[in-house]
């Protein structure tokens, strides 16, 4: 029995009539668990949309025929429309943080979406919000119910309007990127509530994701798309581990594999080593007093070897990113001590230590000055080099370009770039001086999957060329599994495990490792969980 | 929204080519008094008619366009350059001095920039230099406000820190990566500024408080209007047009740069 | 919330004592002497030294500004040099006709400007967006001088519907003194309009891209109710700071308006006592008006948590 079906479904820019989604059709059957997978640019997002007939004001659709439950879309009115949302077909935002009103309480804004389509008095609504917030694990539903939304946490957010929508026990949820913003531990809490709450009501759920670790753990059939087209439809195992088309290959051999064993380094010096590091954040200075500070890295000791890569993993708050800016002296340090080479850096800022030391960013839109060039933008960091001649350091400059892909963009601006371009620009920049030590901040958690195999690749192979140690802090675990020598596990501003990669990987010790492990969504050789449980 | 700078653009080119043509000619002298033409119609010989005193409107209205776009470019300079300058300065100390400054700051934005105006105007005396040294200082604080936003803004943006992880010094990237960053905004504001000062500027010419008679502004012309209200119209309206047109092209511009710049900036 | 009051009132002496300063400063940095610029050359010496005793000019300057503060705690604002009234008196009846004029302007204009502003937004770049944003552009951009003139010529002079000159209080006659307040009060709404338009389209237009508004209309919420319970509220919150500004701006700009219609307000008063040079009374009415708004942004601050919950007074 089909739910939703999808027909050449064509979605265009209603100015410049841009093609957004070209010819895609689908089907959900009810009950059933369907995953559109596609990387930014593929219009997974506008299909979904266009389901629920809200589209962003500058798209439109522009053919195809949508059947939901049995209505065709094409002749339904607004008023109509209005009943079927809600009901018939609920949404999951992706940014739980802009999702709710934040001028609305909580309870309010559940009640509205009841109040609107059943005929209920004022106590029923209450309490079926109530079980409801129960039923997502809110610890204090009847508080939760008068509070306002900007008193929660991300994840918590996220069950709210998880809530509200099945609140409503609609026949398809579409989630959209439901769990992107959340980290690894919470992310795995609200998919399997959001998996048990459409099993209990009949639910049938579209997810549209860019993690194939998802599709494997959750879903029944999966569609992927690329660029608004459609690349290929199957059941998620095939698409998975027999795909037919080149891209769908493409998709997953993007995701990380486990690298060739390589040794710990023995012996020698370590090239940069903490003792004790402490970090705090001093409270917010108020007129009178000052409010308590916290406390966001706490006693860590850490040593890395030269061409050694040491992964940092830990979830949002674990003082991962503040360990790896405090290592390179860029935020002050309330305890411990920092060595480079032997010498202590701790007080004063060395001079060699902060030209042999690089940072990699999350975020490339951001770490590049949209007012410089490409090409001066890498060569900035050879201002620092003592006796450097102009031809030379463009010679530089522009073998640096062409190591990482990008020969012949130097007098591109940043806003030229794709997100993966950007992030090669980051990386000559932080390569060029040829450093010996370099933190990467989640380098590669802001890309495309298939961007991040080969801006992996790319700073795998940098590294075994020019032998820098690296500290790569990272939430994707996978990502870490592929790159590391070392793994450091840090949980509330501490390491609470340590050791080499395959120790870590194969044999946690600490709880938290071990959480942190089985929420991580990777490929399910075994078979698909869903697939498992139906039979 | 190409029409914005379009209309926009046009409206200022007129202004602007009027003041300089004001500079070097106009159709009559400006000052001369003929009380046998006084409070003539509009007419093919005087194109806006003659005021109370004979004198051609037109040619007043020329020289008072020179007139306002001088104190308004001038002023807008004196604010934006000391507004930067105090700005940078105060975003990138921080600390006490920062707070010391932002008090003195605030204090003075809590306060109607005419009102403040008004009151330098009292101290230095009704004239051109006068006003451009009074509306300017009223003007000094949104800029110190907006700069130092900025400057305190791009400070937090990461590439200001690659900036510094590179070995830079805190100065040039300063002067390097901040202070490139922080024009858009700053342009953005002294676009709307040039409308607020030659607002401002008509409004205390209007009140008596601006450049003296017989030297014709826009505010002051208009102000001469108001008893002869009832027999010469033409006298209100031309000036008075000639304020809101200009005002209207610089709105308009400046809502094109904004757009272009920074789409994101609130209006206010 | 009585703390956060208090708090809210000890962040605001530094701005008045400095504007104390400054109002102080002023009359001491007019060139000349003071006493002589205010009697004119023909003053006789005794008269001279008088108001030089009278205004305390003969002691040491810091002394001088300890007493004159202390005056002023005390509620005494001096004496008109020109008539020897009290200043505070003075200025609060003066005060009364601008306050009417101006509270009423930006009440009726925020009524007007936030649902035109709202509407635009929804229907961003429609004729209906484009006339709203066209219409209140051209607002923004009239003089309110001008535009008091010419409503003066329309309806004063052409049509003679209301009169040109003069003003009636409010306790005399009720009709008479609405006729002379209305044209006043229509300039500076109109003036207003377009700025506010403006602030609550773009603050609208923001909202409206927001997830939350998706997803209230992903819950079926109907279109009235989608702007009225989720775009409004949270696109009121800027206007409102921006409400705030404007009548602190309309109060220091109220002379000209004042000017034009003829009226006794605040800002009349304090341009003839300029051109008086009856600086007590410029004194008092720079001090007041600082006062003034300082109060009004004091309440807008406070009332602001109730547009918006995440700021809490507490």
């Amino acid at each position: 029995m089909t739910l939703l079906s999808v027909e050449n479904l064509r979605i265009e820019v209603a100015a410049s009539k841009a093609v957004i989604v070209e010819d895609v059709s689908f089907a959900v059957e009810r009950g059933e668990f369907l995953a559109v997978v596609g990387e930014s640019g593929s219009g997974k997002t506008a299909a979904a949309r266009a389901v629920l007939g809200l589209l962003p004001p500058e798209l439109r659709k522009a053919g195809g025929r949508i059947v939901l439950d049995g209505v065709d879309l094409a002749g339904v009115s607004a008023r109509q429309m209005r009943t079927l949302r809600g009901p018939t077909v609920g949404m999951v935002f992706q940014e739980p943080m802009v999702s709710l009103n934040p001028a609305i309480s909580v309870g309010a804004q559940m009640a509205e979406g009841l109040g609107l389509h059943e005929r209920l008095g004022k106590r029923e609504i209450k309490r079926r919000c109530l079980d409801m917030l129960a039923r997502v694990q809110i610890r204090d539903p009847q508080r939760t119910f008068d509070a306002y939304p900007h008193e929660f946490s991300g994840g918590m957010r996220q069950r709210i309007m998880l809530a509200s929508v099945m609140l409503l026990k609609p026949k398809l949820l579409i989630a959209d990127e439901p769990t992107t913003a959340l980290d690894t531990l919470t992310q795995r809490e609200v998919l399997d509530l959001m998996v048990g709450l459409a099993r209990d009501h009949g639910t049938s759920v579209m997810l549209i994701t860019h993690n194939l670790g998802l599709v494997s753990r959750y879903a029944q059939r999966a569609l992927v798309l690329r660029q608004g087209n459609m690349v290929e439809t199957g059941t998620s195992r095939q698409i998975l581990f027999a795909p037919r088309e080149a891209y769908t290959k493409r998709l997953v051999e993007a995701l990380p594999r486990r690298g060739a064993t390589t040794k710990p380094r023995q012996g020698g010096e370590p090239l940069v080593s903490v003792r004790g590091l402490k970090v705090g954040f001093a409270g917010r200075q108020r007129l009178f007093r000052r409010d308590a500070g916290v406390s966001a890295v706490n006693g860590v000791d850490l040593e890395i070897a030269a061409g050694e890569t040491v992964a940092v993993v830990g979830g949002s708050g674990s003082g991962k990113t503040t360990l790896g800016r405090a290592m390179l002296r860029l935020i002050p340090i309330s305890g411990g001590e920092i060595r480079f080479r032997g010498r202590d850096v701790t007080a004063t800022m060395d001079r060699d230590f902060r030209l042999a030391s690089q940072l990699v960013f999350q975020d490339p839109y951001s770490s590049l000055d949209p007012r410089m060039r490409v090409g001066e933008i890498v060569a900035e960091p050879l201002r620092h080099v003592p006796q450097l001649a102009a031809a030379e350091r463009d010679r530089r400059v522009e073998a640096m370009l062409d190591e990482v892909g990008l020969a012949g963009l130097a007098a591109r601006w940043p806003h030229e770039l794709s997100g993966g371009q950007r992030q090669r620009i980051a990386i000559a920049r932080a390569i060029v001086r040829q450093p010996a030590f370099v933190v990467a901040d989640e380098p590669v958690s802001a890309l495309d999957m298939t961007i991040q195999a080969q801006v992996l690749k790319l700073f795998e192979r940098l590294q075994a060329q020019y032998g820098f140690a690296c500290l790569f802090i990272s939430h994707d675990l996978a990502a870490v599994e592929q790159v590391a020598n070392r793994v450091v596990v840090m949980q509330g501003g501490q390491i609470v495990e340590q050791g080499t990669r395959d120790e870590i990987f194969d044999h946690p010790q600490h709880d938290y490792t071990k959480a942190l492990l089985a929420a991580a969504p990777v490929l399910d050789f075994a078979g698909t969980a869903a697939e498992r449980a139906s039979g | 929204m190409r029409a914005n700078t379009a209309i926009g653009g046009t409206l200022i080119a007129l202004l602007l080519g009027a003041a300089v043509t004001g500079a070097f000619w106009t159709p009559f002298d400006p000052l001369r008094i003929n009380l046998r033409a006084r409070l003539q119609a509009p007419s093919p010989v005087h194109w806006l008619g003659t005021d109370e005193f004979g004198r051609d409107v037109l040619s007043r209205i020329m020289v008072g366009a020179g007139a306002s776009v001088v104190i308004a470019f001038v002023t807008v300079l004196l604010a934006v350059a000391a507004g930067m300058v105090i700005g940078c300065v105060a975003g990138y100390i921080r600390g006490w001095a920062d707070r010391i400054i932002m008090a003195v700051n605030d204090a003075l934005l809590a306060f109607p920039g005419i009102l403040l105006a008004l009151a330098v105007m009292i101290v230095v005396g009704a004239n051109k230099v006068g006003l451009i040294l009074a509306l300017g200082l009223a003007y000094i604080p949104s800029v110190v406000r907006v700069v130092r936003g900025t400057v305190l803004s791009i400070r937090e943006k990461e590439y200001v820190e690659a900036s510094r992880v590179i070995g830079n010094s805190e100065v040039y990237s300063m002067i390097r990566h901040v202070m490139p960053n922080a024009i858009a905004p700053v342009a953005v504001l002294a676009t709307s500024m040039f409308g607020w000062v030659l607002l401002a500027e008509s409004a205390l010419s209007f009140l008596g408080l601006g450049v003296p008679p017989p030297a014709p502004t826009w505010g002051n012309m208009l102000a001469a209007s108001r008893p002869f209200m009832e027999t010469a119209a033409w006298l209100s309206i031309a000036p008075g047009l000639c304020i809101a047109l200009t005002l209207l092209g610089i709105n308009l511009l400046g809502d094109s740069l904004r757009d272009r710049l920074d789409p994101r900036m609130a209006h206010g | 919330m009585l703390g956060y009051l208090a708090r809210r009132l000890a962040m605001t002496i530094p701005t008045l004592l400095l504007v104390a300063i400054a109002v102080f400063a002023l009359v001491r940095l007019i060139p000349g002497d003071p006493v002589q610029v205010m009697l004119g050359d023909a003053a006789d010496p005794a008269q001279a030294a008088q108001l030089r005793a009278q205004l305390g000019l003969d002691q040491p300057i810091p002394v001088q500004f300890m007493h004159w503060i202390a005056k002023l705690a005390a509620g005494d604002f001096g004496h008109s040099i020109t008539n020897n009234l009290a200043v505070l008196p003075l200025i609060l009846d003066r005060f009364q006709v601008s306050a009417v004029i101006v509270l009423v302007a930006v009440g009726l204009a925020a009524c007007i400007a936030v649902p035109a502003g709202l509407v635009a937004a929804w229907k961003q770049n429609s004729l209906v967006d484009l006339s709203v944003v066209g219409g209140a552009t051209l607002l923004l951009s009239i003089p309110s001088f001008w535009l008091g003139l010419l409503l003066l010529l329309l309806f004063g002079l052409k049509l003679k519907w209301l009169p040109v000159i003069g003003y009636v209080p409010f306790a005399e006659n009720v009709w008479q003194a609405a006729t002379f307040i209305v044209l006043p009060i229509a300039t500076l709404t109109m003036v207003e309009i377009g700025v506010l338009t403006r602030m609550a389209r773009a603050a609208s237009i923001e909202v409206l891209r927001l997830e939350y508004v998706t997803h209230a209309r992903a819950k079926g919420v109907p279109e009235w109710r989608v702007l009225a319970r989720h775009v409004l509220p949270n696109a009121f919150a800027p206007t409102w700071t921006l409400i705030g500004l404007v009548l602190g701006h309309l109060l220091g700009g109220i002379a000209v308006i004042e000017t034009v219609f003829t009226l006794p307000g605040l800002g009349r008063l304090l341009v003839d006592s300029i051109f008086a040079r009856d600086y007590p009374v410029v004194q008092g009415c720079l001090l007041f008006t600082a006062v003034i708004y300082v109060v009004v942004n004091l309440i807008v601050d406070l009332c602001y948590p109730l547009f918006d919950p995440r700021v809490t007074v507490a």
